[in-house]
C-alpha cells in the first residue's frame, strides 16, 4: 500500500512536468539540472533553483524600483539586471520567464517606457507562476522520497 | 555560438574516460552566484578541478598572484571588471588560458566584440553537456600538441 503512495506521487510529478514541459513553463534545461542531481549533491536542484528565487526576487526589485522612479533614464542599467534575469532563467530552464525578459529588454533598448512597465507586470506574473509550480513539485518530490523511505521498514 | 572552427558537427560528445580522466583546471568567472554553482558542478562532473570568481578583476588578480588554469569561464556582464576587459587584460599578461566566453543571448555585433577581446570561443548561457564535451575536447588536442 505504501509503495503504492510513492509510485501514485511519481505520476503525479511526472504529470506535473510534462503540464510544465506542455505550457512551456519549464524547458529541457531543466532535465539537465536533474542529470546533475546525484548522491554526492542530493539537494542540487533544490540548491539551485532557491538561489534562482533569491536572485530573481532581488532583480525583480530593482527592475520596478528604476521603473517607479519619475526621473528614470538609466536603461543600460535596466538592461544589465535583464541580461542576469535571462541568463539565470536560461539556466533553470525557465523559458517563459526568459521569453519575457528578452521581449523587455527589447523595449529597454527602444528606450520604452510604457513598453518595460508592461513587460515588467508580464514578468512578475510569469515569475509567480514558476515560483508556485516549482514549490508544487518539490512538496510532490519531498511526499513521494517519504512515501518510498516507509515503503522499507527496518526490520528485526 | 562563435569560435575557432567550432561548428555544430564537431560537438561530439567524448569518452567517459576522457572525461573523468583529465587533470584540467578551470577557472569559473561569473557574478551570478547562481551560474557559478552550476558550470561549478558542471565541470566537476566532467573531472576538472574548479574555482570560482565574483568578476573579471579577481580573476585578473588570481593569475596576477601565479594561479593558472586550463579553462577560463568567462560571463560578459559583470560589476567592477567586465568580461571583456578581464580578457583584454589576461591576454595582455600572456595568459595563453582557453578563455570561453559564456553570454546571454546578445546582439551579433556584442559577441563579436567579446570574441575580440581575446576568446577563443563564446556561447550562449547556459553550458550544456555537449559544449562542455567539445571544450574538453579541444583541451585535449591542445594538451597532446604540447
Amino acid at each position: 500500500m505504501l509503495g503504492l503512495d510513492a509510485d501514485r506521487l511519481r505520476a503525479d510529478l511526472n504529470r506535473l512536468l510534462a503540464f510544465l514541459f506542455h505550457q512551456g513553463i519549464l524547458d529541457e534545461q531543466y532535465l539537465q539540472l536533474q542529470q546533475l542531481q546525484d548522491e554526492s549533491s542530493p539537494n542540487f536542484v533544490s540548491e539551485v533553483v532557491n538561489i534562482y528565487f533569491h536572485e530573481s526576487e532581488k532583480l525583480l526589485r530593482n527592475l520596478r524600483s528604476l521603473l517607479m522612479d519619475r526621473e528614470f533614464s538609466d536603461y543600460d542599467k535596466m538592461g544589465i539586471h535583464l541580461n542576469q534575469f535571462i541568463g539565470s532563467s536560461s539556466s533553470i530552464g525557465a523559458k517563459r520567464v526568459r521569453n519575457v525578459c528578452v521581449a523587455f529588454r527589447a523595449a529597454s533598448d527602444q528606450n520604452n517606457r510604457a513598453g518595460c512597465l508592461r513587460a515588467l507586470e508580464l514578468l512578475e506574473h510569469e515569475y509567480c507562476i514558476l515560483k508556485n509550480k516549482l514549490h508544487e513539485l518539490f512538496q510532490i518530490e519531498q511526499q513521494r522520497l517519504l512515501a518510498a523511505g516507509v515503503r522499507y521498514p527496518m526490520l528485526n | 555560438m562563435s569560435g575557432n572552427g567550432a561548428s555544430s558537427s564537431s560537438l561530439n560528445m567524448i569518452s567517459g574516460e576522457d572525461v573523468v580522466n583529465n587533470n584540467f583546471s578551470a577557472l569559473v568567472v561569473d557574478d551570478s552566484p547562481l551560474l557559478r554553482l552550476l558550470h561549478d558542478i558542471h565541470l566537476k562532473k566532467y573531472g576538472l578541478k574548479v574555482q570560482v570568481a565574483e568578476n573579471g578583476k579577481v580573476a585578473v588578480d588570481l593569475f596576477h598572484l601565479g594561479a593558472s588554469f586550463d579553462l577560463v569561464l568567462m560571463d560578459k556582464e559583470m560589476p567592477v571588471m567586465n568580461g571583456v576587459e578581464a580578457t583584454k587584460e589576461l591576454r595582455a599578461m600572456g595568459v595563453t588560458s582557453m578563455i570561453v566566453g559564456v553570454t546571454s543571448k546578445d546582439g551579433p555585433g556584442e559577441q563579436q566584440a567579446f570574441m575580440e577581446a581575446g576568446l577563443d570561443y563564446c556561447f550562449e548561457k547556459p553550458l550544456t553537456p555537449e559544449i562542455i564535451s567539445f571544450l574538453l575536447e579541444e583541451l585535449n588536442k591542445h594538451h597532446n600538441k604540447d
